[in-house]
Formats: C-alpha cells, structure tokens, sequence
C-alpha cells in the first residue's frame, strides 16, 4: 500500500512544492504490516448545516484502514465540522444539520437504530486544546473512557500501561499516576489525552490540530506518535500546518471555501498533492500564495 | 453528483420513538391507576409517586433490553432528572390555583374602598376591604425605597466605578446582609429607633426594616447591571472631560436606567410580602392611617396575618382575598421587571 | 566626542481630582460603607438590649429549655427562666429536614435545565422558579397550613408506620399534626426554587471543552454529568444549599403557621412539637414583659450570628465555583 520513497525520487520541481514533496518522501516506509481492523471509513455526500447556514458541501471521502489522512486548507472551510460528522459530534450543536452517509465497515453510522455511544467507543477524538480531566488522577484519565462508556475491562493496569506506552507517555509518568491530570505540562498533557482516547481501542483516531496548542518539541513527538499508532488504526488529522501534513500522513485532502459552503477541492497521495497538485488552487495554496 | 441536498437530523426522535414514549406513560398513568385503587394509597401524591415509578421502569428496561446498561442506568436518570423539575413547579400551581380558588369568594365590590374600621374579621365578607392595607403597603414600600434605593445604587456605584480597597469586603458584606433574617431586622429597629426614638408604631418603623432587608437585593441586581455596561462609554465620557461623577451621572446611570428600574422592581417584590418586621414594628391599624411618621399601619401581609389567626371560616376567606390581591400586586411587579429586562438595549 | 546619555527619571504624574469628584467618591464610599454599618449596629443593639438576660442567664440561654417569667402585681420579675435550647434545636431540625428534602430535587431540577430540557422548556420553567422565589412567605404559610399540612401528615404516618423503627421517625404520643417534618416540607418548597437557581448557574459554567472530551469517548448523558458537571459544580452545590439551609433557619412566619410550639427540644421530625427563634419571637412579642422583651432581644442577636455564619460560609464555596451564585 505504501511505496518506497525511491519512485518517487525523481519528482523534484524547484520551489516550495518540491521541499514539502521532499519531507513528504523523506518519511520512513511501514516495516510492518498494518494491523489496522475493518475496511475503513467512507464518506459519501456529507453535508453540513448550522441552521440555515450552509457549511459544508458535498464531501465524498474515503480513508483506508491503517492509513494516515491530513485535512488541510484555510480556516473557516469546514474541516473541523467534517470530522465532527465523522463521531457524530456535529449534532450536539443547537440547529445543526447534516445529509449523507458515513460508513464504518460498510455500515452507515446514522442509520436508524444505530447506538451512538457506541460510534464513539469505535471512532475517537483528539482535540485542539488538551482536556484531561482535573477532577481524575494520570492513571483515572487514560482509563476513563472505559468509565464512561461503562465497559469493563480484565486486567486494568496492562491496558493502562500499553496506551501510556504507544501514547509515549509511559516513561515521565510511570511513577506519578496517582498525581492529577491537569498537574503535566500541555504537550504531555495532549499525551495523556491520546493515550484516553486509545484505552476504548478505536478503529479510527480523529485528530483536530492536535499540535497547534503546542511547542515543536512535544509537537514532534506526538508526529512520532501518530506514525506509530497508524499500524493498527486508521487516523484522520485536520491540521494548518502543511509541513505537518508532509511529515504524518499518507494522504491529504485539500478543503477551500470560497465564501459559500467548504467543498473538498482535491485529495491525493501527501508527495503528490504537494509536488503537482491536480487543482490550481490546490498549488496556489501549497505555494504559499494565499492562506 | 448534485451538490443540492437537503438538511437533515438523523439523530433525532423519529414518530416510532414517540409513539413508544406516549404509550410508555399512557400504560404508567394506567397502571398508577390500578395500582392505587389496590391499594391502601391515597392521594394525589400517591398516583403521580406509582407513575413515575411505573415510567422509570418501563423506560429503563427498553433501553436495557436494546442498548444495554448504561443506557439504562441513563434513562433512569433522565426520569429522575424531569420528576425533580415537576417536584419543583408543582407547588407552584397548586399554590396559584388555591389562592384563586379560595380568594375568589372573598373578593367583593368594596374590597378595595372599605377598611376594617367598622368590621372585623370575623364579619361577614361583604363587610369592611382592604383599603387601609393597599395603603399601608403602599407608604411603607414608597418610604423603604426612598431610604434603600440610593443606599443601594450607591454601594453598587462603589462596587462598578470607584472600586476602592473596600470593594472585597463591601461585597461579602451585602451578600451576609442578605441573609438577615426578617424578623432580626424587626427586632434591630424595635431596639434602636422605637424604643429609645419613637416609641410607638408607624409606617417609618416599618419601612427603615424593609430598607434593609431591600439594600442587598437592590445593590446586587444594580452592580450586575453596571458590570454590562461597556468600559467603552466611560471611557468616551472621560476623554471627552468630563469629571467622573459626570461621566458617571450622566453616561453610566441613564445607560443602565432600565436594568436599575428591574433592580428597584425585585427590590419592591422581595419585600412586598414581608410579615414579621411589620407585626413588629407597625401595629396593624385597621383604617387608613395619612400620617407616615406616627400611628400605627396596616398592610396586606398584617391584615392577612389578623384574619388568618381570626380562624372563623370567614376570617380565612378574608385572608385568602388579601393573599389574593398581594399575589396579583407581587406578579404585576414581576412581570414588569422581566418586561424592562427584556427590553433592554444591550 | 563621548556624549552620556542620562536616562531622566520618569515623570511624576499627579492625578489630582477635581473637588467634585471627591465630593462624589465621598459620597459613593459612605453610601457603599452602609451595609458594614448596617450588620454592626444590628449585633451592636441587640447585645445591648440583650445583655441583661444574657448576662442573668448565662450559657443556659443556649442550653436550657425552659421559657417562662412571673410577674408580681407591679410588674417586677419574680422569676425567669430564658433558655433557647428546645427552638434552637427546631430552628437546626426544620432547616435540616428542608434542606435534605430540597438540596436532590432542586439538583434534579438543575440538571434537567442544562442539559435535558428543550430550550423553549427552559425558558418557561426558569422564569416560573424565579417567580417562585420572589412569593411572600406568609403565602407559603397559610397554604402549608391550610393545604399541604394534610397529606404531608398522611405521609408523615406512612413513614412512620413503615419506618418507624428508626429513632428519628417514632412518634409516641402518637401526635402527627404541625411536626417539624411539615415545616420542613414547607421550608422546602421555599428554598428549592433559590437551591436550583444557583445550582443551575453553577452547572452552566462547567467547561464545555471536558464536556465534549467525555463525549467524544462514548459516554451516555448521565456518564457526562457524573464525569464532568459534578465535579465541577460539587462545591458549588454545596454553597447553594447552605443559602437555602440559612433561608430555612431565619424563617418566620411560615415555620410560626405550621408547627406546634413547644418548649421541649424535639428530635422526633414526626412528632408534633418544636419551634424555631423567629417563631418564638412573633408567639411571644405581643404580650411580653420589658423583660421579655430584652430575652426576645437576646434570642435575635443568636440567630443572626447563626445565619450570619452559615450565609457567609455558604458565599465563600459559592464564590470559589467561579462566578457568586445568585
């Protein structure tokens, strides 16, 4: 699924596409094989609305599973409120609205009858601004989700350890689980909440500028992560950051709003989009003209 | 691929899950029903108790048996949730519909023309009104608002503008002064301006207790009013020269004259109904007493204290008339202060 | 040609006000100071009126139940006996019972506005539970006594009859009407539409951001609130209902309506007997002795330190939730 970088040496146009395309490439190739379940998460036709206000049109997308996906484009276009579709979190929002499928598995999440806390438990979030909970220790935070959904679980300690681990939490906090959640700094504390969001074993991850609240350092580190954790789950990350998007994903699709609803202009390999983009405004965007 | 698509709700009550919900509380409603007629219950109380029961059972089983426990446990709690709002505004109307049910039969065509100069309780209803206590009420409201009203806005006008050192202290101050309990009031003026001053009952008496009991209020809804009015006007008044007084009484105050009006107005309602500083303080006079500073006042809440403790069945329709008219003056005040709150240019 | 550059020292900005502005700062100050004013005259008198009394009886005012004098023909006191115990207890009893009947069905209530009610239901019911709070008390009082007292009575035999076992609940002599259990229920449903207001306040506050986290992992609403609202909101809860609870204790004619006043102290919620401070002040102001009088004095100088107290604790939990609850 994932070619090596070496056929795709030979693109190498002068200015900006080019050192993105090159960061694109420079990413290591999957050593092993996926373990990511299911088929995946189609999109088809999603609409969105708040109110009478038309915010999002039209987007047919398709992730596949074990893959990594970057949402890019300026803000405003829908991006966020896209993947909120996706964990049917769009809809806690007072006159919102939405038209069109999107299926996990093959079965479509807002079908009737469909248990939506459980959507959930099988499609997770990570968010702009980390938000352990301070009432709950380290520990009480990774293991919450399973609280909250009521699931029970065998062996508590191995499944805590395991996500602080892939989270790449597990060595600064190892000895201070008991301490409260809100006492890490914010690139750990954004750890801390991956490593929540993983405890109900999600098939697919949705990330919404995960990094943008945070300094390089950690930012790199939850990259790292994210790379990692792309061998069992399929992950969808919005993000403004273009060198980001080269860095982590596999495939990005560009969002634009011309003032009207977001549409998906174009959505490609992450070395493509960003070395000969299909749309005009696609490159206009990847060069730096506007956003 | 038509990018026209119409906005839909997926995730919201379909008419099957509507349906299922009115038969679960039809079916509750019945079973309260049968279940009270088997029993040793009575009551009101005792149906609408087996009917939540009913409805918490049916409703948490069906999310048992379709989505499992924790939808369950959340479906009891959704019950649980709406009977504590039922428990809260059900005395509401029971209260409501009381007074009307047993103030109507008191009400009369010389209700509010008459005093109880030449009747007493006791009477039969058509005798004697109401006269004297709408105008004690009214003195004693008229003189508790000249004393409370600039105390109020004052100390809120210390709070918002000049926010001296005091401010912290100020304001913890007001709030324990809002719960001075009523009577404690009573007894503080009885001590300090009767006895030793005045030494005998009036309207003052009694309104210096209710400028207390009026200050919190008033100074608490007026410093949240002033807090909404925008730095921007004070500053646009002081950089136009003016002196802060100035900006302050000629920018600030007419800005929020409304949102003070309401202040004023649930001041007026908090203290309208006041019993037990006035049986302390103003005697109770039973004919219309012109002289504020002097001699002793009636008032609705002391004419329906008289008439209620008369206990003669015509005693207790008299004092559900008075509650009758108090009730109608306290609502009118209320709903003029949310119409002035609604109006209010933000 | 080396120039130094001296670094003035900054400007002193004198920012003299004008005589009108300290005329009007003095005036706002002074009106501002009034209620520091105000609180102390009111111990400042009724120590002074009580302390006669105070200083006769000792700490049996607080201790003792018994409330009677005796006159001679001139009107000199042969002998008093001032204690405060049997209302104090019934002040703490009454207030008790309302609280613990208030505090889950104005939670309740809260809950339902925030986070299940639809918005067209919210504004309803919000607006008849502020109305509600603003009913005079002696309304509650007479349709306590007159309509609720009834039924609550019924109830107050079921439990006794199933419950009974339980020391609180006996009732010997079997003598149900005007127990504190009815004033407390009527105390209730006064201090339930203030409880849930505050606590309505309190739950709007909790992060919206740790509410769509708990979401976003799959929990159902109950899983939220429990996770996240009440967390939160626990302290502030808790201040709402200590208000609620200083409310219950100051009350006056309501409590005076429905209960049987009886000067022995009464722990049995069910039995008809007890009494509260204001109460006892309204039974025995109209025909009391000058010296009585000054007892009456005493007794209000202990309740208002006793309200005074809970409503200035209850403030300070209230105030470290975030915004003062109303």
């Amino acid at each position: 699924m994932i070619q090596t970088p070496e056929s795709e040496k030979e693109m190498s146009t002068p200015a900006q596409p080019s050192s993105l395309a090159s960061v694109a490439n420079a990413k290591a190739p999957r050593t092993q094989a996926s373990t990511a379940q299911g088929t995946g998460l189609e999109t088809r036709g999603i609409h969105a609305w708040f109110g009478k206000n038309h915010v999002l049109s039209d987007i047919n997308l398709d992730f596949t599973a074990g893959s990594v996906t970057a949402l890019i484009g300026p803000s405003g276009c829908g991006k966020s409120t896209f993947i909120r579709t996706i964990n049917r979190m769009h809809e806690f929002i007072p006159g919102a609205a939405m038209a069109g499928e999107v299926r996990l598995d093959g079965k479509d999440i807002y079908a009737p009858g469909v248990d939506v806390t459980k959507i959930r438990l099988q499609i997770g979030m990570v968010f702009q601004k980390p938000n352990p909970f301070p009432s709950m220790t380290i520990g009480e935070n990774v293991l919450s989700g399973l609280k909250l959904a009521q699931l029970k679980v065998d062996n508590k300690d191995e499944l805590l350890e395991s996500c602080l681990v892939r989270a790449g939490l597990w060595n600064e906090v190892k000895d201070r689980l008991d301490a409260h959640g809100g006492s890490l700094s914010g690139g750990q504390q954004q750890r801390l909440c991956i490593a929540r969001a993983l405890a109900v074993s999600p098939q697919v991850l949705l990330m919404d500028e995960p990094c943008s609240a945070l300094d390089p350092g950690s930012t790199l580190r939850i990259e790292e992560t994210i790379r990692e954790l792309s061998d069992s789950m399929t992950i969808v990350i919005v993000t403004h950051n273009m060198q980001q998007a080269a860095r982590v994903s596999d495939y990005t699709a560009f969002f634009l709003s011309d003032g009207g609803p977001g549409e998906m202009i174009e959505v490609a390999r992450t070395s493509e989009i960003f070395s000969q983009p299909k749309d005009q405004r696609t490159e206009n965007y990847v060069t730096g003209r506007f956003g | 691929m038509s990018a026209v698509a119409t906005p839909q709700k997926p995730w919201a009550k379909k008419p099957a899950d509507r349906i299922r919900e009115i038969s679960f509380l039809l079916g509750s409603l019945a079973f309260s029903y049968g279940f009270v007629a088997a029993t040793e219950m009575k009551g009101k109380l005792a149906y609408g108790f087996i009917f939540f029961v009913a409805y918490a059972v049916l409703s948490s089983t069906y999310s048992f048996l379709t989505r499992g426990a924790p939808a369950a446990k959340d479906s009891l709690v959704k019950t649980l949730v709406a009977l504590g709002a039922v428990l809260t505004v059900l005395p509401i109307s029971s209260i409501l519909f009381t007074v009307l049910q047993k103030g109507l039969p008191g009400l009369h065509s010389g209700l509010l023309s008459n005093d109880m100069s030449m009747a007493t309780s006791t009477d039969p209803i058509a005798t004697g009104g109401v006269l004297h206590a709408i105008t004690g009420t009214l003195t004693l409201v008229a003189l508790a608002l000249v004393m409370s009203v600039p105390l109020g806005i004052l100390t809120a006008l210390y709070l918002t503008e000049i926010k001296g050192k005091f401010a912290g202290p100020i304001r913890f101050l007001v709030q324990a002064m809002s719960g001075v309990p009523s009577i404690v009031a009573g007894l503080f003026i009885l001590s300090a301006v009767l006895y030793p001053i005045t030494k005998g009952f009036s309207a003052l008496m009694g309104a210096l207790a209710l400028t207390i009991l009026m200050i919190p209020t008033i100074a608490r809804t007026s410093e949240e009013v002033l807090l909404l009015i925008p730095n921007d006007l004070r500053e646009a008044g002081t950089a136009l020269g003016g002196t802060q007084w100035r900006t302050v009484a000629m920018i600030v105050l007419p800005a929020a004259r409304s949102g003070l009006m309401t202040a004023v107005i649930l001041g007026v309602a908090r203290i309208a109904g006041e019993t037990a500083p006035l049986l302390l303080l103003t005697g109770g006079g039973d004919k219309v007493n012109p002289n504020p500073f002097n001699g002793s006042v009636g008032s609705l809440p002391y004419y329906i204290w008289k008439a209620f403790n008369a206990g003669s069945p015509e005693a207790i329709t008299r004092a559900w008339a008075g509650l009758l008219v108090l009730m109608v003056l306290v609502l009118l005040l209320f709903t003029l202060a949310r119409a002035l709150t609604s109006r209010k240019v933000s | 040609m080396s120039q130094t550059v001296t670094i003035p020292s900054p400007r002193e900005l004198s920012t003299e006000p004008r005589r009108s502005d300290k005329v009007f700062r003095g005036v706002v100050t002074t009106g501002g100071l009034s209620s520091l004013v105000i609180l102390g005259l009111i111990a400042l008198f009724l120590f002074y009126r009580g302390y006669e009394v105070l200083r006769e009886e000792g700490l049996s005012f607080i201790t003792s139940a018994d409330w009677s004098i005796t006159l001679d023909e001139s009107a000199n006191v042969v002998e008093s006996n001032f204690g405060l115990s049997a209302m104090l207890v019934g002040t703490i009893l009454c207030a008790l019972v309302a609280v613990v009947i208030a505090v889950p069905i104005s939670v309740f209530s809260a809950l339902f506005l925030n986070f299940y009610a639809p918005q067209w239901m919210k504004k309803i019911l919000v607006a008849v539970i502020d109305m509600m709070a603003a009913f005079p008390s002696i309304l509650f009082g007479i349709w306590g006594f007159l309509v609720l007292m009834p039924s609550v009575e019924y109830w107050g035999k079921l439990i006794n009859k199933y419950l009974g076992w339980i020391p609180l609940f006996e009732v010997n002599p079997y003598f149900f009407t005007r127990s504190p259990f009815v004033a407390g229920v009527v105390l209730a449903i006064m201090i339930i539409p203030i409880i849930t207001s505050v606590s309505r306040e309190i739950f709007a506050q909790a992060p919206l951001d740790r509410i769509q986290a708990a979401f976003a992992l799959g929990a159902t609403r109950w899983t939220m609130i429990k996770a996240v609202v009440i967390p939160h909101g626990r302290s502030g809860v808790v201040g709402g209902a200590m208000l609620g609870l200083g409310r219950a204790m100051g009350e006056t004619v309501a409590v005076y309506t429905v209960l049987n006043i009886v000067f022995q102290i009464n722990w049995h919620v069910l039995l008809g007997a007890g009494g509260n401070v204001a109460s006892l002040i309204i039974l025995k102001f109209g025909e009391a002795s000058e010296y009585e009088i000054k007892a009456l004095m005493a007794a209000g100088l202990v309740l208002f330190f006793l309200t005074l107290s809970v409503n200035a604790i209850a403030n300070v939990i209230v105030k470290r939730t975030g915004k003062s609850g109303r």
